[in-house]
């Protein structure tokens, strides 16, 4: 058995007398019949043996050589540098920066990670970020509404297991939330978002690349929402950000994203990072933590928590939300990620996204029985639909080492190309692929 | 000084390899007219600018951390470690062939279950408020599919975290607040006048945020469930009696836990912690999909009938549960009820140590204990806040300041378990300085901390003209 108690027995002797006590469990004197007669877990085990079990159990699951699976989760390179930073245990260790004097550093990285998220997203403000993408996205809508209108309208493009999520957050707040399918390009359809918008609407939500990574129209739709009246507010992918039109061209009162492609493992799932910017309109009501700039009394650049009025430690019930622990060693890494990469290395990445995504699919839909399912321009994900059964190409691929695409029905693959998957790896896809055709 | 500030035009750290493929350009139309304007700097300036501000940061590892309330526990270095294995970092969430990953989800509900005493777990929470928000979305599916619908007020004292009500509110529920004792236990009187056909559930910490577990516990319930409400326990405190103590055997319905407390997950500067909920079993129908179950071919994924949905896109902060379990496994039963009671023993011995400042924790206190400065403050003008910057003159960090909120000048400590005893020595030697110093010399106080990169900021200015941003 191992522990963490750096106490001898004498040490808990003296400590005991010290307290007129005798024994550790005087220390419990009157919970008595409080307390559970056994409690079924195992012994302690020496870190050396739990060490060798988590090998072992790891080893469960299976490594793929390459992954072309996204569908809100992307396999990125993570350079070495931001790896090595984020595993400092000043930054690691640490609660979230309550003492400013103590806490600058953690405090100017979040402010750091505020300033890139809103260079990024072209917003005037950012906050130091919430659970995930999709909890980002039900903020933005959350912080849009309004008393008079309860419809929210979604775009069919939304992430499926986003819309679940906002479904969850929505449900209490007798919003109504209706949907704007796509049309044959794949985009969010603006007939229909015309059709819908009315004055009971208060926000649109799309996402941009869309789930079956269509590009959108988003400043068209943009458009359209602000003549409504409405609050506008887009889920975006940071790495496209690097490239495509930013949530000020796009008329957005509020970008929210998943920051996970900016550094994060894969880690089956989390802890991903929720970022949410907005307008300077809604500064005040943006959920979570909120660091800024301030002098101390010796006229000293320094860093604070701020705005604090939203939060609950200060609000309790009429706060704008409850959010206290956020996922700000996610912040850190995406910003350090930002810092290594650059302003070169984002676009770099973003850029070769987009082109091995489309060698893929040129290379894919030359092989006979295989074509898109959308003519809409894409970032880095494409639906191919196939004759062939979608099993049979995940089997062949898994067979090979390659994590195939994710099935969106037993025709259908929403494929995801990175700057992970060389020219090689593609071309040795598209001949398995030609053979599970055959 | 920014990373901004140090840019450079043309410079870059990007590691990538060359694009092996035709570059191909996506319509002008989509594109931005201007890039982002991100930092440009070399590898090496990357490097000392965040090894720089990693210096201007306290963690556990750097010194003693006794912030109520936050169980700053040490964090092992094997958990972190195993989370780190490849076999964990690089599979996909959306993958085939990851029985190991669930696996490990598997043994984690059952291990916190047997805990806590309830009959079914859920992960996916990111952190404790988001805990608190899915209990009680799920209490509020529980009345509803009862059709007990006028069930609409949560009631929550006045000594709990602001999370509670914050969270309650997000879930549509009205809130009552209702005093507590002077020992923050519930005022039996008051809660028995609050209670009735409009209660939904009533939100509780035990022990409570004075570090007192409250002995009416039994009562408490029957009052609650007699009403027809559920009984919600926040587990923020469950440090001191981990494995000893079971909420659901004491007339809980439903709890979170923060694993970045009570075991031993690091807390990032300010998360991801991970915020799991139990429940009794007749509430298990309601907790979030997806859930994860043992079949004949393994562990697959489900969605039970009445969930309330999906809480994140995932599953949870996985690579926390890796860590919080890796804590578990190695500590086993033995170490866990070992580690709560020293956690108990350390307040109790630090709160005697510096007995000279009025506690409101009465009697044998739990893991954590509340001072006020309530007197001091009358008699010097030291506040609560100003003690606490001069402890950071001593090389640890201050205790929780001013709360919970019916304390006045409040200060929490939670020594918890991990710290030896010469360090609680040292501390307390440290407080008894700094409390003479405020009989003998207060102004001294104005100034602290002195040993700091910065002194105290305006913080006023901050909130009044606020500049969140880095100007471009």
């Amino acid at each position: 058995m191992f522990n963490y108690i750096p106490h001898t027995e004498k040490d808990i002797s003296d400590m005991l007398a010290e307290l007129n006590l005798s024994s550790l469990e005087e220390l419990y004197s009157g919970l008595r019949s409080f307390q559970a007669q056994d409690i079924p877990i195992p012994e302690g085990k020496s870190q050396q043996l739990v060490d060798k079990e988590f090998n072992n159990l790891s080893k469960e699951n299976k490594l793929y050589n390459s992954i072309f699976l996204g569908a809100g989760a992307y396999n990125h390179y993570i350079p070495a540098a931001v790896k090595s930073l984020a595993s400092r245990q000043e930054f690691l260790t640490a609660y979230t920066p309550y003492q400013p004097e103590i806490s600058q550093g953690i405090l100017q990285v979040i402010f750091e990670f505020q300033s890139m998220i809103a260079r990024l997203t072209g917003m005037d403000v950012a906050n130091a970020s919430v659970y995930d993408g999709s909890t980002a996205l039900a903020d933005a809508i959350l912080m849009l509404s309004e008393r008079k209108k309860n419809k929210v309208l979604l775009s069919r493009g939304i992430d499926p297991k986003t819309i679940e999520v906002l479904k969850t957050y929505l449900s209490p707040q007798n919003i109504e939330i209706d949907f704007i399918d796509l049309n044959l390009s794949g985009q969010t359809c603006l007939k229909s978002l015309n059709k819908k918008l009315d004055e009971n609407v208060f926000a649109v939500a799309i996402s941009q690349p869309n789930f079956y990574g269509i590009i959108e129209r988003a400043d068209q739709i943009g458009e359209k929402v602000k003549q409504s009246g409405s609050g506008f507010a887009i889920k975006a992918n940071p790495i496209s950000l690097a490239l495509l039109k930013d949530g000020r061209e796009c008329f957005a009162d509020a970008v929210a994203g998943e920051g996970q492609p900016l550094g994060m493992s894969l880690s089956f799932g989390g802890p991903y990072l929720g970022f949410l910017a907005s307008t300077k309109k809604y500064m005040r009501k943006l959920v979570g933590r909120i660091v800024g700039k301030t002098e101390d009394i010796n006229g000293k650049e320094s860093y604070v928590l701020t705005l604090q009025a939203r939060e609950q430690h200060i609000r309790r019930e009429k706060a704008s939300s409850s959010i206290c622990s956020n996922q700000a060693h996610c912040a850190l890494t995406a910003t350090l990620y930002m810092a290594v990469m650059g302003e070169k290395g984002m676009k770099e990445v973003a850029s070769q996204c987009v082109s091995k995504a489309h060698y893929l699919a040129k290379e894919i839909t030359k092989i006979d029985g295989y074509e898109l399912k959308y003519k809409g321009e894409f970032f880095n994900e494409f639906v191919i639909k196939s004759k062939t059964k979608v099993d049979d190409i995940i089997k062949a691929c898994k067979q090979n080492g390659i994590l195939a695409g994710y099935k969106l029905s037993e025709d259908e693959i929403l494929w995801c190309v990175t700057e992970m998957n060389d020219k090689k790896e593609m071309d040795f896809l598209v001949q398995i692929l030609k053979e599970v055709g055959r | 000084m920014t990373i901004f500030e140090k840019s450079v035009e043309g410079r870059t750290a990007c590691p990538l390899s060359h694009c092996d493929v035709k570059e191909y350009k996506i319509s002008s139309s989509f594109l931005r007219e201007n890039a982002p304007k991100l930092p440009q700097v070399d590898e090496l300036t990357a490097i000392r600018h965040y090894t720089e501000l990693s210096k201007k940061a306290f963690g556990v590892d750097d010194g003693f951390y006794p912030l109520g309330s936050c169980t700053m526990k040490y964090n092992p270095k094997l958990n972190e470690k195993v989370a780190q294995l490849e076999g964990f970092m690089n599979i996909h969430p959306l993958q085939d062939e990851v029985q190991g990953a669930m696996k490990l989800m598997n043994i984690l509900e059952k291990r916190l279950c047997a805990i806590t005493g309830m009959d079914a777990f859920t992960l996916q929470p990111a952190a404790g408020a988001h805990g608190e928000f899915t209990a009680m979305l799920m209490i509020r599916a529980y009345h509803t599919s009862r059709n007990d619908l006028q069930r609409d007020k949560v009631i929550v004292p006045d000594s709990a975290h602001g999370t509670n009500p914050a969270s309650a509110n997000m879930a549509g529920f009205e809130i009552v607040n209702i005093p507590s004792t002077p020992d923050g236990c519930v005022d039996m009187e008051k809660l028995k006048e609050a209670v009735g056909e409009d209660t939904a559930a009533l939100m509780l910490t035990n022990p409570n945020t004075l570090g007192i577990f409250d002995k009416n516990i039994a009562e408490i319930a029957d009052i609650v469930h007699q009403a027809g409400g559920l009984l919600y326990y926040d587990g923020a405190n469950l440090n001191p009696i981990m494995g000893i103590i079971r909420p659901g055997d004491t007339g809980f319905d439903l709890v979170h836990l923060n694993l970045h407390k009570t075991f031993s997950t690091p807390h990032g500067g300010g998360g991801p912690g991970s915020g799991p909920v139990g429940c009794k079993k007749f509430l298990e129908d309601f907790l979030p999909a997806p859930r994860i179950r043992e079949t004949e071919d393994g562990f697959e994924f489900f969605k039970s009938e009445n969930s309330i949905g999906r809480m994140m896109t995932f599953y949870g902060n996985f690579a926390v549960l890796i860590k919080a379990l890796c804590y578990i496994e190695t500590l086993g039963r033995e170490g866990l009820r070992k580690s709560a009671k020293i956690s108990v023993l350390n307040a109790n011995y630090l709160r005697k140590k510096i007995e000279f400042l009025p506690s409101y924790t009465k009697g044998l206190c739990m893991h954590e204990f509340v001072v006020s400065l309530e007197e001091l403050k009358d008699k010097t003008g030291v506040a609560a806040m100003d003690f606490a910057k001069g402890m950071i003159d001593y090389g640890m960090h201050p205790p929780t300041m001013y709360f919970p909120l019916i304390v006045k000048e409040a200060l929490m400590f939670e020594p918890t378990e991990t710290e030896s005893k010469e360090t609680l020595d040292r501390a307390a030697w440290a407080i008894k300085e700094l409390y003479e110093l405020a009989l003998r010399s207060p102004e001294d106080f104005h100034n602290m901390p002195l040993s700091t990169p910065i002194t105290r900021p305006d913080e006023v200015k901050a909130a009044r003209t606020p500049e969140l941003i880095a100007e471009e």
